[in-house]
């Protein structure tokens, strides 16, 4: 790299810049996600917040929300799903274009929340579409949302351009709408949620009493991997994590290093 | 003579101006809507049946989640219902406290409103900035107060959880230096413009009687024309006490409800002052000592018997009905939801307009899902 290094510094006094495509690529997609205007609770206005004057979401380029899914990159789950909005979600992530990611906002979209025992609330959006960067909180801050923008933003930076199947030939991938059955939502026949009622005693009240509930309550079997909890990104820093990055940093150190040695 | 066509649109769930998950199925002649039908149940939550199950005070922070913008205007009705529903008394202090967080919510609910409406109208984020900068400042006092900028949970039954901490007075009158000027400087931005007033005079008007007919209540029960004020009529907590004007509209129209809107920030600003006055002088602490051990909020359980208690929320009567059949959890719980009611007259509202002004309409009524939906 150090040779390089020089080169690029000697290339850059003379206007012109070396980048990998790689970089160059996801140096353009971090640059400017779009996320969606789509709000469904709560979150929604915390969302909102971030993107105002006082935490400013235009810093990390992300500040253009779209009202139409067709534009934008970048879905930010705000707020609780319901079992009757949880077809168009997935419908609105479908029409996404390729790259797209989902930012799972609040406890709500990744779990059910509070509201976890609703009979009418879906236990966490990732059942129907996969989820890039979770972020706890009822409501999470701002600050939270921000640095979810930045954790995604890391996992861009460290993709690879030969193995993302969207720069392929492969078509869109899209996922299954669900539908209304008599339990509950249904994939192909088959009840993603099931919850057999409202539990009649909360389980908040002890695990005595938890035998008392009525009906069947169903945990999806797999184990959900949380991306923040990978140990890529959680041993390292996310600027490490990112692959790419160390050298961006270790460049700009240099850079500001090789600043005070008199040129030509 | 020209045949015509009527055309079936669907605006929503997912549309930038729908203020969240709500769907409306308009039947247009050209661009003039028919009829309108409104379809909610996108965001239920089971507000009301997860309450049933659970103890008095775990209710609390999911009424916190009812109207999201404003927690504290949530919370204040809920413990109203449960005090008279079990006989608790609420010292002097921390009424004063309740009025004042509870005015700070109006404050920052009618800015927000304001600037979302405007975004409706075209707007888009500017005036919104305007309101949701202030937003931000009074959301930093209900952290510091409780430790939530949102979702703030602090009023418990017979008082509130903690006592102003020393700093809260000084940042507050801080906050209050400056509102004056963000009234004027929204006024100014806003009350003459002329995009403004071509987009809301005379449009969406609600006649007084169709009003009262509608039991709708709130900033657009008092556009129309009818001064009825909770804060008044029911002279709950320490209002009566207080010395605040009821701003009423001429017409009914959406451009009243902006200005009513306008004028009462500026009575909670009056009300503020002298809270904040008097605050130093109240007796009585933070919360009523019988209750002031967390074993006791848990272990609450009232008599058999049902109780309502409402406060005027920035949208409207917001009413917490309950039902106990003494044991800790509520027999049956019940919301009346401002949004909810105030949202049924927007049929009758559209009729006869534009599709671009069924947005602006919905915008003035001031909706959250959260509480429609429940």
């Amino acid at each position: 790299m150090t040779p390089l290094d020089v080169d690029q510094l000697e290339l850059e006094k003379q206007g012109i810049l070396l980048s990998t495509v790689n970089r160059f690529y996801n140096w353009g997609r971090r640059s400017s996600i779009w996320p969606m205007a789509f709000g469904l609770a709560c979150c929604a206005i915390e969302m909102m917040a971030t993107g105002l004057s006082r935490y400013d979401l235009a810093r990390f380029g992300a500040e253009m929300f779209r009202a139409s899914p067709r534009q934008a990159d970048l879905m930010i789950v705000a707020g609780t799903v319901t079992k009757k909005m949880a077809p168009q979600v997935v419908r609105l992530y479908n029409q996404m274009p390729e790259p797209r990611y989902v930012i799972s906002m609040g406890n709500c979209a990744t779990s059910g929340g509070p509201f976890r025992d609703g009979y009418n609330v879906l236990r966490g959006i990732d059942l129907l579409v996969p989820v890039d960067v979770y972020i706890p909180g009822c409501p999470p801050r701002p600050e939270a949302l921000l640095h979810a923008l930045m954790t995604l933003q890391a996992q861009i930076d460290a993709q690879k351009l030969g193995r993302m199947r969207w720069y392929g030939k492969a078509e869109a991938h899209d996922y299954a709408v669900p539908t209304f059955g008599a339990q509950g939502l249904e994939i192909d026949g088959q009840l993603i949620d099931p919850v057999g009622g409202l539990p009649l005693l909360s389980p908040l009240k002890g695990p005595n009493q938890g035998a008392a509930r009525t009906g069947l309550i169903e945990h999806p079997q797999e184990l959900r991997r949380f991306p923040i909890m990978d140990e890529s990104v959680m041993l390292e820093s996310p600027t490490q994590a990112a692959g790419i990055a160390p050298e961006i940093a270790a460049n700009d150190l240099k850079r500001r290093n090789d600043a005070e040695v008199p040129r030509g | 003579m020209l045949k015509t066509q009527e055309l079936q649109l669907n605006i929503g769930p997912q549309h930038p101006s729908t203020h969240g998950v709500f769907r409306l199925i308009a039947t247009i002649d050209g661009e003039t809507v028919i009829d309108l039908k409104p379809v909610f149940g996108y965001l239920h939550r089971n507000h009301e049946q997860i309450a049933e199950v659970s103890t008095y005070i775990q209710i609390m922070p999911f009424t916190d989640r009812l109207d999201y913008f404003n927690s504290m205007a949530n919370n204040f009705g809920y413990a109203l219902a449960v005090e008279k529903l079990a006989g608790i008394e609420v010292p002097q202090r921390a009424n004063y406290i309740r009025v004042l967080m509870a005015e700070l919510t109006r404050i920052l609910n009618h800015a927000a409103a304001i600037g979302f409406m405007l975004n409706d109208m075209g707007a888009w984020q500017t005036p919104l900035a305007f309101g949701m900068r202030e937003r931000e400042k009074i959301l930093d006092l209900f952290e510091m107060a409780s430790g939530a900028r949102m979702m703030c949970n602090y009023f418990r039954f017979g008082g509130i959880w903690r006592d102003l901490p020393p700093e809260f007075l000084p940042q507050l009158q801080g906050l209050m230096q400056g509102l004056p000027t963000f009234f004027d400087e929204f006024e100014r931005l806003l009350k003459q413009n002329e995009i403004l007033l071509g987009r809301s005079v005379d449009v969406g008007i609600l006649p007084k009687e169709v009003a009262a007919s509608y039991s709708v209540t709130g900033p657009m029960l008092r556009a129309s024309g009818i001064a009825y004020d909770l804060r008044r009529a029911d002279g709950y907590s320490v209002y009566p006490e207080l010395d605040f004007d009821i701003p009423v509209g001429a017409v009914g129209d959406v451009y009243d409800r902006f200005l009513v809107r306008l004028a009462e920030m500026r009575e909670s600003y009056r009300i503020l002052q002298q809270v904040i006055e008097r605050l130093p002088e109240t007796t009585g602490g933070h919360i009523n000592p019988a209750m002031a051990s967390m074993n006791k909020q848990k272990s609450l359980r009232p008599p058999p018997g049902d109780a309502y208690g409402r406060v005027e929320s920035p949208k409207g009567e917001l009413g917490f009905y309950l039902v106990s059949d003494g044991s800790d959890t509520p027999y049956r719980y019940k919301v009346r939801a401002p949004s909810f009611i105030n949202l049924t007259p927007l049929g009758d509202m559209c009729r006869g307009h534009t599709v671009a002004d069924v947005v602006v309409i919905l915008g003035s009524i001031d909706i959250v899902m959260g509480e429609v939906d429940r």
